[in-house]
């Protein structure tokens, strides 16, 4: 397991629990789905995948250790584990050209030679070389949405978090997106780890489901078995709910 | 003649940028219109026009009637009176509708006052059967919006819209903030009383497969402009344009998706 959750609980002092007795693992190269509604306590967990937040019970390990918790024993951890998150919108700094938002764990993480690892990640996400002088606001939603994963791709991590990758974004770019990263999982053995309410999202990107209610785990496997076949009736009914397209 | 006719709607900046053009659409006493479009495509943008509720900067150009009532141009109190009553709106984001700081009760009793003319205990009983109706619970009516879920709120705004049993239903991508689940019960409950109430639709959507749910004919658009109308399922089989061809094929690969439940 690259990544894994052990009876991970969490609560705030004075309330009830979010998460309750949660483990999932995810071995290097694949991909798991973290799926749920609101209040299910997918954020979260991700932000005890990232050792944002310490869990008040239980471990979270990656490569088989517990999440470093200091600064500065961090920097391998945050080098192999990146981020994206949901709003394209909000998660680019506006007055910042490009090459400085992709470049910044570059920064953070003491890469000297940002400018070609920023060339590269801007070509693999399938943006143009000239993107780098340009700022986010000449962008659209779907670019933006690149730009984010240049970013998390970087500095080179084995583990993508990504926090609602496509769900703001619109049907035609969400495939795009969709088939994107379909690519990098592909080309560079990337493990995702994804948090997603969209089940077809889910369906296309996921080898592994863990769903997700009220802060437990109702159910967990192949997604194949958990979106085809489910046996939990939260499952079923969160199946069930999915709009159709006629036949 | 039909409750809302558009003909050669355009909505333009002041400074001449036209956000929808060309557009002409009806919608008939107890039919049910979709505009299907994505970001930008001006779908909103129309719902609002065809209500006189375009924001400062827009202007709108064409003819639109409302149950006779040309409404570009005409005055607030000429659009009060068609408003709530002739149509009334239904909102993506229920807590624009919702003022954060009044019990939704009394929020819901407002348009029955307004508008049906209700005082004291009718009143009252008129609030908690509106709460009925989109099944929320009596004690709904004490609470504020932030104290119940965004499903009960988008319930609530739903109850308001139809206080004054409006002929059109006009509903702005009513169950996009929404969970799954919560979308399933919204869309179902919307369905339900626009039939029981013999209203008329306008429903405004980027999903496909929501709008299959509760109409039947669509408008599709792109740019601002109308790329293609007709039944749903006419458009699902034979897309036509470029464009709807593109929206179609992804929305279909979305929903393949789900039937292998599994990695492709």
């Amino acid at each position: 397991m690259i990544l894994e959750a052990r009876s991970v609980g969490f609560r705030y002092a004075d309330g009830a629990p979010v998460l309750d007795d949660v483990s999932f693992g995810v071995t290097a190269g694949r991909s798991v789905a973290l799926v749920g509604e609101s209040a299910a306590g997918k954020t979260t967990l991700l932000r005890l995948l990232l050792g944002l937040r310490r869990p008040t019970s239980g471990t979270v390990l990656f490569s088989g250790r517990p999440l470093p918790t200091r600064h500065r024993a961090a920097q391998p951890f945050r080098r192999q584990v990146q981020t994206v998150f949901q709003d394209p919108y909000s998660s680019l700094d506006p007055r910042q050209q490009v090459s400085r938002i992709v470049g910044e764990p570059l920064r953070a993480l003491g890469f000297t030679d940002q400018a070609p690892r920023v060339a590269a990640a801007l070509d693999a996400v399938g943006l143009p070389a000239d993107a780098a002088e340009r700022y986010p606001h000449e962008f659209s939603g779907g670019q933006r949405q690149r730009i984010a994963i240049a970013r998390a791709i970087a500095v080179e991590p084995t583990v993508l978090l990504a926090d609602e990758p496509v769900s703001a974004l619109d049907v035609s770019t969400k495939v795009r997106i969709i088939d994107l990263l379909a690519e990098l999982r592909a080309t560079r053995g990337l493990t995702l780890v994804m948090v997603s309410h969209d089940l077809a999202a889910v369906a296309s990107l996921c080898d592994e489901t863990v769903v997700l209610e009220r802060g437990r785990v109702v159910e967990q496997g192949p997604t194949r078995e958990v979106l085809g076949s489910p046996r939990d009736a939260y499952t079923r009914r969160l199946i069930a709910s999915i709009p159709r397209l006629p036949s | 003649m039909s409750l809302l006719s558009v003909s050669g709607l355009a909505v333009s900046t002041h400074d001449g940028r036209a956000l929808v053009s060309g557009l002409s659409f009806a919608v008939p006493r107890g039919g049910r219109l979709s505009l299907i479009g994505e970001s930008g495509s001006g779908k909103s943008l129309t719902a609002l026009a065809v209500t006189g509720l375009l924001p400062p900067g827009l202007a709108a150009t064409g003819t639109v009637l409302l149950d006779g009532t040309p409404v570009i141009g005409a005055t607030d109190r000429t659009l009060d009176r068609v408003r709530g009553r002739v149509a009334a709106v239904v909102f993506q984001e229920p807590s624009t509708a919702l003022d954060p700081l009044m019990r939704l009760g009394k929020q819901i009793a407002e348009p029955l006052r307004r508008h049906r003319g209700l005082r004291g205990a009718a009143l009252r009983s008129a609030v908690l059967e509106a709460l009925d109706e989109v099944a929320l619970p009596a004690r709904v009516a004490r609470a504020y919006p932030h104290e119940v879920s965004g499903g009960q709120r988008q319930r609530a705004a739903i109850a308001m819209a139809l206080a004054c049993r409006p002929a059109l239903l006009i509903a702005d991508e009513p169950t996009t903030a929404l969970d799954v689940t919560v979308q399933a019960d919204v869309l179902a409950l919307l369905d339900r009383l626009v039939a029981a109430h013999d209203m008329a639709l306008l429903f405004v959507s980027h999903d496909l497969a929501v709008v299959a749910k509760v109409t039947d004919e669509v408008v599709v658009l792109s740019g601002g402009r109308p790329v293609q109308s007709g039944p749903l399922r006419t458009v699902l089989a034979n897309p036509g344009d470029d464009y709807t061809r593109s929206l179609v094929a992804s929305a279909r690969r979305l929903d393949a998706a789900l039937d292998l439940g599994g990695v492709s």
